[in-house]
């Protein structure tokens, strides 16, 4: 199940073409869905609206669970943004992978380490640059010396580990959901028999996905206002 | 080995295009959607709420206005039976009082009534009296001239007696 990635190299940086190419598609059906949704507007939802309100809704009682809505109200749009974002990019890889020349092509974005680990960086990057500019820099220092100073290296160690397990954790989950999709089609492909009897796991295996995909979105951008609150917050 | 570095696991060596077009993919789309989507359905949440809001404090509103009209109401029809009642009452003690007065009047003219005419009665008769009192004394003395006058037998004296009597009764 090794798959190669056709790599270019522009300005020096290298990349990951089937990376770009998911990278668009999801974000141009998030944005599609979003603005398809809004097109209409009125005082009485219907549809589309409904659900995107619902979708509101959702994140606002996210981000009511973590801060108090004064502090946390300017957080919607990203964490509308990031839930929407990583559910489809989680759903993309489901329905089928493309694989031209042994490259994998069509995938989830979310399925490489290097796009889950840079929304986490600029998740944690985010929560640093709030915790300055709502605390200023003496408030946002002392929180690393608290509640003892001698913590302060675990602190440190703290900001790092959760950077990586946010990331990690959800690369983890549709890298593997992915891998064992591909494992049950290469199953069914080796027979009639083999076939018939592989196509029920692979059916339970993608709607656990679907499951994995959303909880998955969900806790990221759970965790998001978590550590977002952690800075911002006087209380903690 | 290459395999173990993180971000590797897709292809060799760490792919920072990606790591920047990620970057920079999912920040367009934040500012594209806070401008398309989040903005104006907020603003529409929003504005159903204060709809919403409103609506529930006039409904508040007149609920507590229908309360008051209908506490008044209560209080006022109350004040109406109680006028009407002693209107009534009023009206029944004066008609009773009324009818008494009108009853005690009439007896009493009746009384009057009956008084003047026993007066009348008693003064006629009287007045009979002594005019067929009057009457019987000038009838005695005109038969005692009569009588007196004529020197007669004694059956002629009573057939002329008779007569004259006669005469006097059919004059009467």
């Amino acid at each position: 199940m090794e798959h190669g990635a056709v790599t270019a190299d522009f300005l020096g940086l290298t990349f990951n073409l089937s990376n770009v190419l998911m990278i668009t598609v999801s974000s141009v059906i998030v944005f599609l869905i979003a603005v398809l949704a809004t097109r209409t507007l009125s005082m009485r939802p219907g549809g589309m609206q409904n659900f995107l309100e619902w979708v509101v809704d959702f994140v606002k009682g996210i981000i009511n669970s973590t801060m108090d809505w004064h502090t946390g109200g300017r957080f919607l749009a990203l964490g509308l943004t990031l839930i929407m974002y990583i559910f489809v990019a989680n759903m993309l890889g489901l329905p089928f992978a493309v694989v031209v020349d042994h490259n994998l092509w069509w995938k989830s974005p979310t399925a490489d380490p290097t796009i889950t680990l840079t929304l986490a960086v600029m998740v944690v990057a985010l929560s640093h640059y709030y915790g300055v500019r709502m605390k200023g820099v003496k408030e946002y220092g002392a929180e690393f010396f608290k509640p003892m100073k001698f913590l302060f290296p675990l602190k440190i160690i703290e900001e790092f580990a959760n950077t990586l397990t946010l990331g990690l954790r959800l690369y983890g989950n549709i890298f593997a959901g992915e891998m064992l999709l591909g494992l049950l089609v290469g199953l069914t492909k080796m027979g009639i028999f083999a076939g018939v009897l592989g196509i029920f796991p692979l059916i339970v295996w993608q709607g656990f996905s679907v499951f994995v995909g959303a909880i998955q979105a969900f806790i990221f951008t759970m965790l998001t206002m978590v550590y977002l609150a952690h800075k911002v917050s006087h209380d903690h | 080995m290459q395999n173990l570095i993180l971000g590797a696991a897709a292809g060799g060596g760490l792919n920072t295009g990606d790591i920047l077009y990620q970057l920079a993919a999912f920040l367009i789309l934040l500012v594209l959607l806070r401008k398309f989507a989040w903005g104006p359905l907020m603003g529409i949440m929003k504005e159903r709420q204060s709809h919403i809001n409103s609506e529930i404090d006039a409904a508040e509103k007149s609920r507590q206005e229908a309360k008051s009209y209908l506490e008044t109401q209560v209080a006022e029809l109350k004040k109406a039976k109680e006028e009407a009642k002693s209107i009534i009452d009023n009206a029944k003690k004066q008609g009773e009082a009324q009818g008494e007065a009108i009853i005690k009047a009439s007896r009493d003219e009746a009384e009057r009534v009956k008084e003047a005419a026993l007066a009348e009665i008693a003064s006629e008769k009287e007045k009979a009296v002594a005019t067929l009192r009057q009457e019987v004394a000038a009838l005695s003395v005109k038969i005692a001239s009569k009588v007196i006058a004529k020197e007669l037998d004694e059956s002629s004296q009573e057939k002329l007696i008779n007569e004259y009597l006669q005469e006097v009764g059919e004059s009467r």
